[in-house]
């Protein structure tokens, strides 16, 4: 489910605004720091 | 993942979902899934925010002053967000 | 590239931290040291309570201050926070507050009827602490009896109806052989596993040259993590493995001071729970301003949210993966922090720590344990001191009360 934003990019049509990627997804889990 | 999205359609946050402004855009936290949306634009949160007082998400991004040119971009945005269910369909009055 | 954009595009997640938050994202509170077990590697050296130990209104008025903030949910551990008397009523405090709780424990106090009561609530997570699939590795870490208290509160759990639960496991040399049945066991009670790296904190830095994997075994937990994808979840610990080539779920960087913290028992708040120790201090929740004013104003925040030099990792070309590795692990191990992890999976944390003085490596601060091997002791009679001196119509405190407001004197204004 938490895409890797690079790979959300590539998902969406590889034209000149691929790089625009509004939201990018994580699960809460994934943050350092926290045991 | 689909990037369909209707943006002639009426919208809403979905109701276990929590906004968290930021100065980058927002933090958005859906506490039944448990997972957590960045969104990277604050035009978007004002999407976002007035989805359920505006008639569709088309309107919202009118009323927000999102370019035409930068649309695509944002129904991607909006595609994401309703495939991880932080927004949903609103039911019509 | 698009044409010239109207406003700043948007930009990668590392860069929009390094402006900092006006709040954590979700933070750990170790909301006691004491604990019923003393496990090997315990991040916090837990053991024995601190007498300073914030009260329950204190403790409230932390959960009030995370409401205000909108901090979406809080990590509770300790020690063993289900010790203290008031747990289950802090816990409702802060759901009732619209602060999310996942609380992290060995499984003492999860009996069918608070398994039951768990089950019912939509904001409140289990986390059962497991570092062996079998009580043979399990319980040469963390206690004979431990593998079979946190077993039993599984069952608990998955008898209740309470699916999703976390089994977390801390990776070391011995249990890396058993990854898949960790996954096993998960997968039978409908729970989610959880694996994290082991650091040279606390404990952790007394059996670290043991316990830490090996370079070949590194390579085996990555490629076994990629495999398994978003189904195990890892708390971001192995960002530093991203070295390997593809990056694994999560945000890749450190969450210390930038989008995590640590409360510990006494109110002191550090950057990170895997960093206990003053230069790591950041402020304290009983100060003026609260918990807010120290996670937004304090210079060591501060001071870690401007971009990081990366030093010596700069020129490599992992660098933009891995970010040269855990600050704590390059902390306890005496490595500088501009430079490699002492795992780095290129070997250059390995060749530092060859020239680096292993007895120049700062030592954890504050040890908590419990006094299990006693030095010899003199032979003169004394009378054993209670932990604050005795006053007038008051009975010694014993370090064992649990009660959070023992001996606690309301400090002078």
């Amino acid at each position: 489910m938490a895409d890797h934003p690079a790979a959300q990019a590539d998902e969406a049509t590889e034209d000149v605004v691929a790089d625009e990627v509004l939201v990018e997804e994580v699960s809460i889990d994934g943050m350092c720091g926290v045991y | 993942m689909s990037t369909d999205f209707d943006l002639d359609g009426a919208w809403r946050l979905a109701p276990q979902v929590q906004v968290r402004p930021e100065r980058f855009g927002a933090l958005l936290y859906h506490f039944g899934t448990r997972q957590l949306s960045f969104l990277k634009s604050p035009a978007l949160l004002t999407v976002i925010s007035s989805l359920a007082a505006q008639p569709s998400a088309r309107a919202a991004c009118r009323a927000a002053d999102v370019p035409d040119a930068e649309l695509p971009g944002y129904r991607r945005a909006l595609a994401t967000l309703a495939a991880s269910q932080m927004i949903c369909r609103r039911e019509p009055a | 590239m698009t044409a010239a954009p109207v406003t700043t595009g948007p930009m990668p997640l590392i860069e929009q931290f390094s402006y900092g938050l006006d709040a954590p994202i979700c933070l750990t509170w170790e909301l006691t040291y004491a604990c019923n077990l003393s496990c090997v590697h315990c991040l916090s050296s837990s053991g024995r309570r601190d007498p300073r130990e914030l009260s329950t209104a204190e403790c409230r008025a932390v959960i009030d201050e995370l409401q205000r903030m909108q901090v979406f949910y809080v990590n509770i551990g300790g020690g063993e926070p289900t010790v203290r008397p008031d747990f289950w009523d802090l816990l409702d405090y802060a759901t009732g507050h619209d602060v999310g709780v996942k609380f992290s424990t060995n499984g003492i106090k999860i009996t069918p009827g608070v398994a039951q009561r768990l089950a019912a609530s939509d904001y409140v997570d289990v986390q059962i602490s497991l570092d062996g699939a079998t009580a043979a590795v399990n319980d040469a870490v963390r206690g004979p009896g431990s593998y079979d208290t946190a077993l039993r509160a599984m069952r608990n759990l998955a008898d209740a109806g309470f699916a999703g639960f976390k089994i977390s496991v801390v990776m070391t040399r011995h249990n890396v052989g058993q990854l898949d049945e960790f996954k096993a066991l998960a997968d039978g009670f409908g729970a989610q596993l959880r694996l994290t790296r082991l650091r040279p904190s606390g404990r952790g830095a007394d059996v670290w040259d043991e316990l830490h994997l090996t370079a070949g075994q590194q390579r085996q937990l990555y490629d076994w993590l990629v495999a398994h994808g978003s189904s195990v979840l890892t708390g971001d610990s192995f960002f530093h493995l991203s070295g390997y080539g593809a990056a694994l779920p999560g945000l890749n960087l450190c969450g210390a001071g930038r989008v995590v913290c640590l409360i510990d028992p006494v109110g002191d708040v550090y950057a990170c729970p895997f960093a206990i120790h003053p230069s790591f201090l950041a402020g304290n929740v009983r100060d003026r301003g609260g918990f807010a004013r120290v996670w937004r104003e304090s210079e060591l925040f501060g001071g870690l949210r401007q971009p990081q030099s990366g030093g010596a990792c700069e020129s490599c070309s992992a660098y933009g993966a891995c970010r040269g590795g855990c600050m704590a692990a390059k902390f306890f191990t005496g490595l500088p922090l501009d430079g490699p992890d002492p795992e780095c999976v290129h070997g250059h944390g390995e060749r530092a720590l060859a020239t680096a003085d292993p007895k120049a490596a700062p030592r954890p601060a504050g040890d908590h344990s419990h006094r299990t091997r006693r030095a010899p002791v003199p032979l003169e009679l004394s009378r054993r001191r209670p932990v604050e001196p005795a006053r007038a119509g008051h009975p010694p405190v014993s370090a064992c009360n649990p009660d959070p407001l023992a001996g606690f004197t309301p400090p002078a204004r």
